[in-house]
Parts: C-alpha cells; structure tokens; sequence
C-alpha cells in the first residue's frame, strides 16, 4: 500500500471546505468552526512527524478536528450548572413534571432528516472534492456562497460566459458523481 | 425566409437555459423556449431532471463552505506557522 504524504501547503485548498463543513454541522457557528478548522490546521502542523501515513491526509485531520470539537464543548461546558438541560416553567398552570414530554415526539423528524442531510452534505463534499480545483471553487462560489455572477467573474478574472461553462461542466460531473447514491 | 423566429433552439442552448435557471436567471422567454426544446429532446430532459435533483440535493443538505476571503486569511496564518516551524 503506498504510504500517503503529507503537505500542509495544499491543505486550506484541498480540505479546508470539508473540515468546515463538518463542523457547522456540529456547532452551528460559522467563526467558531471556522476557528476550530484552523486549530485544527495548526494542531497537525504541530504533530506533523505523528503522521505514519497510514491513513489519508483527511483522515487524520479529521481524527484531530473531533478532538478540538470535543474540547470545544467541554470549554463551553465546563462552569456547571450550564450543562444542565433546564425546562422552565414560569406558571402554575403548565408547572410539574409531565410524561408526555418524556416520551420521543412521533411527529419530531427533524432529528433523522439532519442526520440524513449530514450524510448528503459528506457526499456533496466528496464530490466535490473530486472536481478540477477551478470547477469546484466557482460551483462553491455560485451554488452554495449565493455569490452573483458579477462577483465571481471579478474575483476570478474571468467572462460571464466563462464562469457559465465551468459551471455547466461542474453541474453535469456532480450530477453524476451523486446520481449513483443520492437521485 | 429571412427572419426566422427562433423558438427551436440547440441543445447547449437549453443546457445552458436549465443551468441558469438553477440560480433563477433564466427570463420567461428563454424558459419557454427550455420547455419547448425539452418537449422534443431525451437528453435535454435527462439533464434537465439530474440538474433539478443537484439543485434540491444542496438546498436540502444545507452544505456550507468557507468563503475565498477567509480561505486566504487562513493560507497567510498557515504558511507563517510554517515558516516559524521550519526556522
């Protein structure tokens, strides 16, 4: 098995959206993840000499990044009290303790459909790091940054009919690249 | 016939039509001419309905990347760790 290498410079390019994304699914702040990426990116700088090159590159520092998520909640959890999941009553009326609010919610999806839509986020990601870096950059800045057209052409230097070919070919190769598992 | 009306249009017209209006920026005209050039063409149709699932897949899946500013931020921050590191 060829030993996998290891190259800090290519990392914010090649992982940086699929760290990032993975953590907003799990903290739901974009500074917060944002930051926890780049600990993350620092971390592995750090231990650099730990990777065995066993594993992917992404592997590894995912297998970092949950560490520093976990040490997140732990920071933000360490004054007690704060833990505690509370309901508060503030009335009479609706005060005690009720068996309807122990048992799951059957109309309460939300909890399978994140999960689910977790999993399309990976494979979105997955996909898209199989693009051209060009192609997924700007598929990136038009399909989930909402950037206009205009301001992609300006920051890439590039013709509206340009960015429109790029991502046309883009569309069709995450098209495919999905249709196996997901449409 | 000198002027011809275009409603018949090529396929990377269409293609191109169905991408744009993936982003909502196809007018009501070029839409038109989509649907009528989908009617006649298979292909078209099959790009058109992958497209369409590509679209609802990320609007659903709620993905999220970083933008291109922060990126560049994060490359400075890195590459003087690096430095410092190699020092």
């Amino acid at each position: 098995m060829p030993k996998h290498e290891i190259h800090p410079d290519q990392w914010i390019d090649l992982y940086a959206d699929y760290l990032f994304n993975y953590t907003i699914t799990r903290v739901n702040d974009r500074e917060i993840a944002q930051d926890l990426v780049q600990d993350t990116f620092f971390a592995g700088l750090k231990s650099m000499k730990n990777f065995k090159g066993e594993a992917s590159e992404r592997t590894w520092l995912v297998s970092i990044l949950k560490r520093k998520i976990i040490d997140h909640y732990r920071k933000i959890n360490s004054n007690k009290g704060k833990a505690e999941v509370r309901v508060q009553y503030n009335d009479t009326e609706t005060e005690g303790n009720w068996l309807e609010e122990r048992i799951a919610d059957p109309f309460d999806k939300t909890a399978e459909d994140s999960m689910q839509n977790t999993e399309l986020g990976n494979a979105i990601h997955n996909c898209l790091s199989k693009l051209p870096y060009k192609q997924a950059s700007v598929f990136k800045m038009k399909t989930i940054l909402n950037y206009e057209t205009e301001v992609i052409c300006n920051e890439l230097n590039i013709t509206a009919s340009n960015l429109w070919v790029i991502i046309h070919r883009a569309r069709t190769a995450m098209a495919d690249c999905l249709k196996e598992n997901w449409f | 016939m000198s002027k011809k009306i275009n409603i018949f249009i090529p396929c990377d017209e269409a293609n191109h039509i169905c991408d744009k209006s993936q982003y909502n920026e196809a007018n009501i005209w070029e839409k038109l001419k989509l649907t009528l050039h989908l009617a006649i063409c298979k292909a078209c149709r099959r790009y058109s309905k992958n497209n369409g699932k590509l679209t609802k897949s990320i609007k659903k899946s709620h993905v999220d990347c970083l933008t291109p500013e922060c990126k560049e931020i994060m490359k400075k921050e890195l590459e003087q760790a690096l430095k410092t590191k190699e020092n």
